[in-house]
């Protein structure tokens, strides 16, 4: 098993060719995720918050700066990262189990038949699908079937966890459940992780850091280190420090969003 | 419970069917040049019965041929123009026209073209009518793969062609299956126009022909509940296939 990655981004710039001219998405984007750190970034919507997430998996290159991982430039996709999306996009005509083993079958690896179904089952049980393994994803809700994808996300043991607004799509119970099954995975995995979200307090929740990108072309505005317990239950989001936090990261996004001034914070930021 | 309700019920409907047409004829007292009965047909398919096991059989295989290069050259294009934005947008309006010429007037140029080679000028009528749905549908469904499924297989360093064997190809199978279906009829049509259109004394369309010439009403139609026979044995192969290599895309029923 590999160690968890750091992950370094610097001073990344990079735009997108389109029809109507280049069209600028990230400028000058520094930030550092720490060996085995949780890093959430938020930001207005098309920010270029996707864009991170296919720079960090090398899916492509900026056109300046450089993506670093533990030391190493990422220049193609490697083995070592894990995705998963809004979209669960499993596999309709597998099981659950052969979703979840589907990166095992393209990583070079050293395990047999019964150690991949092995390692399958135990994240399937951890994420709360034993049982399920053997049923299609259309037989699954939108929950269960994000869990699967979470699994296949780790299977191979990624230095990286990628995860593109991976709750956007869920209900807000579903949502909560899965923040905790999050938690688990993190005490039992060992993985550095980037989330891209929307919602503030899935951020506070999760991360050790949350990141607020500015509007397009978006650098990093604002970082809240997160000082809660590593251990967190919901109740721990309505603590005054929670509060004070989320309160903060709202303001930065009126601020990214252009609609408010940076010194107004407590004033009652306008939505 | 279930085998009564898939066998039973459509032999039922065909039953009525045939009822009804029967009773429809009787009822307006059409003669059989106007409209034959079930009750003429049948002697028609005994009288001729050697006849028809020889032409259905030539009919029959020449379809299938014709069919079997539709899949192979559709699929093809279809893959081509479905990871090509190029070459779809170059090959598009050239396969649209070519959809477009009614195939009744491509016959004679066929025809004239492979004097002689009625096995092949056939099978060639088959596959140009059929090739395009099947073509179309490849090329939707690998060019509509949503982004993140190419992307959950790219990260891990996987190759483009592994990405199309376990994700492109089964995911467009169930679009594969729909276009089949309907390149199946295509190819019988084209078939007939074939045998109809520049008779050479084989197929079913031959048949339909020389009951055409001695007026044998009857044989006419009993050559179309032929064609439609095999139509349907067809069809139900095509089907049979898509349960077994596409059944995941199958909803239960609720």
């Amino acid at each position: 098993m590999t160690a968890p990655a750091q992950i370094e981004l610097r001073h990344v710039t990079h735009a997108y060719r389109t029809a109507a001219g280049p069209l600028p998405v990230l400028d000058d984007l520094s930030m550092t995720i720490a060996h085995n750190g949780f890093c959430a970034v938020v930001g207005p919507s098309g920010c270029g918050k996707s864009t991170l997430t296919r720079l960090v998996a090398g899916l492509m290159r900026p056109d300046a700066g450089d993506v670093v991982l533990s030391g190493h430039p990422v220049t193609s996709p490697r083995a070592n990262v894990g995705m998963a999306f809004q979209n669960p996009v499993l596999l309709e005509w597998r099981t659950i189990l052969d979703n979840v083993l589907l990166p095992l079958e393209i990583v070079a690896n050293r395990m047999d038949k019964a150690e991949r179904r092995d390692r399958a089952m135990s994240l399937l049980s951890l994420v709360g699908l034993e049982g399920f393994e053997n049923k299609r994803p259309s037989e699954l809700s939108g929950g269960m079937r994000q869990r699967a994808s979470l699994c296949r996300a780790l299977v191979h043991r990624p230095e990286v966890l990628v995860l593109d607004e991976p709750f956007g799509a869920l209900d807000a119970f579903t949502r909560e459940d899965l923040w905790q099954i999050m938690h688990e995975l993190r005490a039992e995995e060992a993985f550095t992780c980037l989330l891209i979200t929307h919602d503030l307090r899935e951020a506070v929740f999760l991360a050790d850091q949350v990141i607020v990108f500015s509007g397009r072309p978006a650098h990093a505005q604002y970082v809240q280190e997160v000082d809660l317990p590593k251990e967190r239950t919901l109740e721990d989001l309505y603590s005054p420090t929670a509060s004070d936090m989320l309160h903060e990261l709202r303001h930065q996004i009126s601020v990214a969003q252009g609609r408010d001034g940076p010194g107004n914070a407590g004033k009652g930021a306008v939505v | 419970m279930p085998a009564m309700r898939q066998i039973g019920v459509p032999v039922m409907a065909i039953v009525l069917f045939l009822a009804f047409w029967e009773w429809l004829v009787w009822i307006n007292g059409w003669p059989n040049y106007k409209m034959a009965s079930p009750s003429d047909i049948w002697p028609a398919f005994w009288q001729y019965r050697g006849l028809f096991l020889l032409y259905g059989w030539e009919t029959l295989w020449r379809t299938v041929a014709g069919l079997a290069l539709a899949v192979v050259v559709g699929t093809g294009l279809g893959m081509i123009m479905g990871f090509s934005r190029i070459v779809r947008d170059g090959l598009y309006p050239i396969l649209v026209g070519f959809n477009a010429v009614p195939k009744a007037t491509v016959v004679p140029i066929i025809a004239l073209m492979f004097v002689g080679q009625h096995d092949m000028n056939t099978i060639l009528i088959a596959f140009l009518i059929s090739f395009f749905p099947i073509a179309v549908s490849v090329s939707i469904g690998l060019s509509t793969l949503e982004p993140e499924y190419r992307d959950i297989l790219r990260s891990l360093g996987a190759s483009r062609f592994t990405i199309f064997r376990k994700i492109a190809l089964p995911k467009t199978l169930p679009e594969f299956f729909g276009a089949l279906k309907v390149a199946v009829t295509l190819a019988f049509i084209g078939t007939n126009l074939m045998e109809i259109v520049e008779p050479h004394g084989k197929g079913l369309g031959h048949l339909f022909d020389s009951g055409k010439i001695n007026s044998d009403y009857p044989l006419m139609f009993a050559v179309l509940i032929a064609l439609a026979f095999l139509g349907i044995v067809l069809y139900y192969i095509v089907v049979f296939l898509e349960r077994t290599f596409a059944g995941w895309a199958e909803r239960a029923e609720t």
